[in-house]
C-alpha cells in the first residue's frame, strides 16, 4: 500500500479497486486530494477509521481520468515526441511540447505545483514589448481624441524607449 | 584552467561567514533556462548540443555582467576532475557522469557563480551565498539572468513562464536551496518532526549533495518544491520562513544541551578531535560525523582556538577527488582511509588543537 496519490504524489490513504470496461483500474488518492474532489466529506474524514466515500464522486473521478486513450498517441510536431514516451520517462522533448501536450500537461502542472499559470518573472525583452505596446496604445487613444500634447510626449517617449535597446 | 589552483580556495559556500553562520552553511539559488529554438538536451542531437553550447559560450564571453565567468568544457575533463567540481558544489553528478556529448560549466573565481551548460536544461544558472543570503542571492542571480538574457532567446510561454524539459521546475525555474547544519536536534532526535512538518508544506529536505543524497554530517538542504504559480518572491519568503523556525529548534535544542549535559558534550568533542588526530584510517563518512561534532563545539564554545573555516577547509580536503588532487595519487577506497587518516592528522598537529 505504498502507492503515492495520483493527484499530488503524497503518501495515499485511500485505495480502491473498480473495473471499468472489463479492465481493472486502480486508484490510489490522499486525504487531501480525496476530499477536495468530494470522494469523501470534509468532517466525516475524521471521524472513523473508514471514512464514508461518495460514489458519485468516485465513478466520475475514474470516468473523467480515462478520456485520454488518445492522449498517449499526442506527437509533438516539432521535436516528434509522443506524450506515451513523456510520461515513461518524465522528460519534455522541447519547447513546443507544452502547447501540443497542454490538454494533459495543465492537469499534470495542478497536481505538481497546484497551479496551471506562470506568475513570476517576464524575460527583460518581453517586459519592453509589452510596455511598448501599452504606450502605443495610449498614443492612438491620444490622437483619436484630439489629445495632441499628451500624444506628442507619448511619442517622444515611445522613440526614447527603441532607441535605448 | 588550471583545477588544482582551487584546491586551497574554500568556495564561497565554505567560506563560514554570513548572516546567522552558527547553524546555516551556505545559500544556493538556481534558474533553470532553455533556448528557445533547439530541443531540449536530452532530444537534442550531438550537433545541436554542440550548437547549443557555443552559443552559451559566447553569451557568457560577451554579456556585461559581473562577475567574470570562466568557461570549461566538463566532457573533455578526466573523471577526477570531475569529481572534484561536483564535490565543490560547482557541477551536478549528472552533469558529470550521466550526461554525455558538449556540456560544461562557467564559474567566477570565488566560485559563487556557475552556468552549467547542457545538463538537464540548456542553462543552470546558480549562485552560491556563504550562511543565509535568500535576497542577495536572487538579487545576484537575477542580474546574471537579465544579462544572459540580453544575448539569447529563451524558451518562455505567455501562460506556463520559463519552459524547462521537466514540467517540475516550469514557470519560475527556481529552486532555492539553504544548507543547515543541525547536529543539536539530531542528538535530542526532534529532526524527524521538523521534516515531517516541513513535507506538508511542500519542502524538501535533501542530503549534502542533492537529489537522494544522504544527509551525513548533520547537514540538510531545504528547498522549494513547487516553481509555478508564485512569483520568487513569494517562493523565498515561503522558504525563510521555514528557514528561521528550524533556526529557533536547533539553537533552543543547542541551549538545552548546555545546560543539561554540558560536560558530556564537551566529552564528545574532546573525542572526536582525539579520534580526528589519531585515526590511522578513517572513512569519509565518519570524518564528516566527527567534523559535526567540532563544528558544534565550535558554535558552543566549548573548544578554543579552532576557527570554523578549519572545519570546512577539513571537510572539503577529507573527500575523494580533494585527497587524491592533495596528494597527487591515484587512490582506491582503503587507499584513501589511510591518506585521509594521515591528512586530518597532519593538519590537526599543525594547528595544535589535539594537545
Amino acid at each position: 500500500m505504498n502507492n503515492p496519490c495520483h493527484f499530488c504524489g503524497q503518501p495515499a490513504t485511500i485505495h480502491y479497486t473498480s473495473l471499468l470496461k472489463k479492465k481493472k483500474v486502480q486508484q490510489h488518492l490522499c486525504e487531501r486530494c480525496a476530499r477536495e474532489k468530494g470522494v469523501v466529506s470534509g468532517e466525516a474524514a475524521e471521524a472513523g477509521p473508514v471514512p464514508p466515500l461518495n460514489l458519485q464522486a468516485l465513478v466520475q473521478l475514474i470516468m473523467g481520468q480515462h478520456p485520454a486513450a488518445d492522449a498517449a498517441s499526442l506527437k509533438c510536431p516539432a521535436c516528434g515526441l509522443k506524450y506515451a514516451q513523456f510520461r515513461a520517462d518524465g522528460r519534455l522533448g522541447c519547447a513546443h511540447d507544452y502547447d501540443a501536450f497542454r490538454p494533459t500537461l495543465e492537469p499534470l502542472l495542478e497536481r505538481i505545483h497546484r497551479a496551471t499559470a506562470h506568475a513570476g518573472k517576464v524575460p527583460r525583452t518581453r517586459r519592453r514589448r509589452a510596455e511598448l505596446d501599452d504606450l502605443r496604445e495610449r498614443l492612438a487613444a491620444a490622437v483619436a481624441a484630439e489629445r495632441y500634447e499628451d500624444a506628442a510626449t507619448l511619442r517622444d517617449l515611445i522613440r526614447r524607449k527603441e532607441g535605448a535597446g | 584552467m588550471n583545477l588544482d589552483s582551487l584546491l586551497q580556495n574554500l568556495g564561497e559556500w565554505l567560506r563560514g561567514t554570513g548572516a546567522e553562520s552558527d547553524v546555516v552553511v551556505s545559500t544556493r539559488i538556481r534558474l533553470a533556462r532553455n533556448l528557445a529554438d533547439v530541443p531540449f538536451t536530452t532530444r537534442a542531437s550531438p550537433a545541436q548540443k554542440g550548437e547549443i553550447e557555443g552559443r552559451v559560450r559566447e553569451a557568457i564571453a560577451r554579456a556585461d555582467h559581473t562577475p567574470k565567468l570562466d568557461y570549461l568544457s566538463v566532457a573533455g575533463l578526466p573523471p577526477l576532475d570531475r569529481l572534484f567540481l561536483v564535490e565543490r558544489q560547482l557541477i551536478s553528478r549528472e552533469l558529470a557522469n550521466a550526461l554525455d556529448g558538449p556540456r560544461g560549466v562557467a564559474f567566477d573565481p570565488r566560485e559563487s557563480v556557475s552556468v552549467m551548460v547542457n545538463e538537464e536544461d540548456h542553462l543552470r544558472i546558480q549562485v552560491m551565498r556563504s550562511g543565509l543570503a535568500l535576497d542577495e542571492a536572487w538579487d545576484t542571480i537575477d542580474k546574471v539572468d537579465d544579462a544572459l538574457e540580453a544575448r539569447l532567446s529563451y524558451a518562455y510561454h505567455e501562460r506556463f513562464g520559463y519552459l524547462t524539459a521537466c514540467p517540475t521546475n516550469v514557470g519560475t525555474g527556481l529552486r532555492a536551496s539553504v544548507m543547515l547544519h543541525l547536529p543539536a536536534l539530531g542528538i535530542t532526535k526532534e529532526i524527524e518532526k521538523l521534516f515531517r512538518s516541513l513535507q506538508k508544506i511542500n519542502l524538501v529536505v535533501r542530503g549534502l549533495y542533492g537529489e537522494g543524497s544522504r544527509a551525513s554530517g548533520d547537514l540538510y538542504q531545504i528547498s522549494n518544491q513547487v516553481t509555478l504559480g508564485k512569483d520568487e518572491h513569494t517562493l523565498l519568503v515561503e522558504i525563510r520562513e521555514v528557514i528561521d523556525v528550524a533556526l529557533k529548534y536547533e539553537r533552543r535544542a543547542r541551549q538545552a544541551l548546555l545546560k543539561e549535559r554540558r560536560q558530556a558534550e564537551q566529552d564528545r568533542v574532546a573525542r572526536a578531535i582525539g579520534t580526528l588526530g589519531s585515526a590511522t584510517m578513517i572513512t569519509s563518512e565518519e570524518t564528516m560525523e566527527l567534523l559535526s561534532a567540532v563544528r558544534l563545539g565550535i558554535h558552543l564554545n566549548l573548544i578554543g582556538d579552532l576557527p570554523p573555516t578549519t572545519v570546512n577547509q577539513l571537510f572539503i580536503h577529507s573527500q575523494a577527488a580533494h585527497l587524491q588532487k592533495l596528494t597527487g595519487q591515484v587512490l582506491d577506497g582503503e587507499e584513501r582511509n589511510a591518506a585521509r587518516a594521515k591528512y586530518l592528522r597532519n593538519r590537526l598537529r599543525d594547528l595544535g588543537a589535539n594537545k
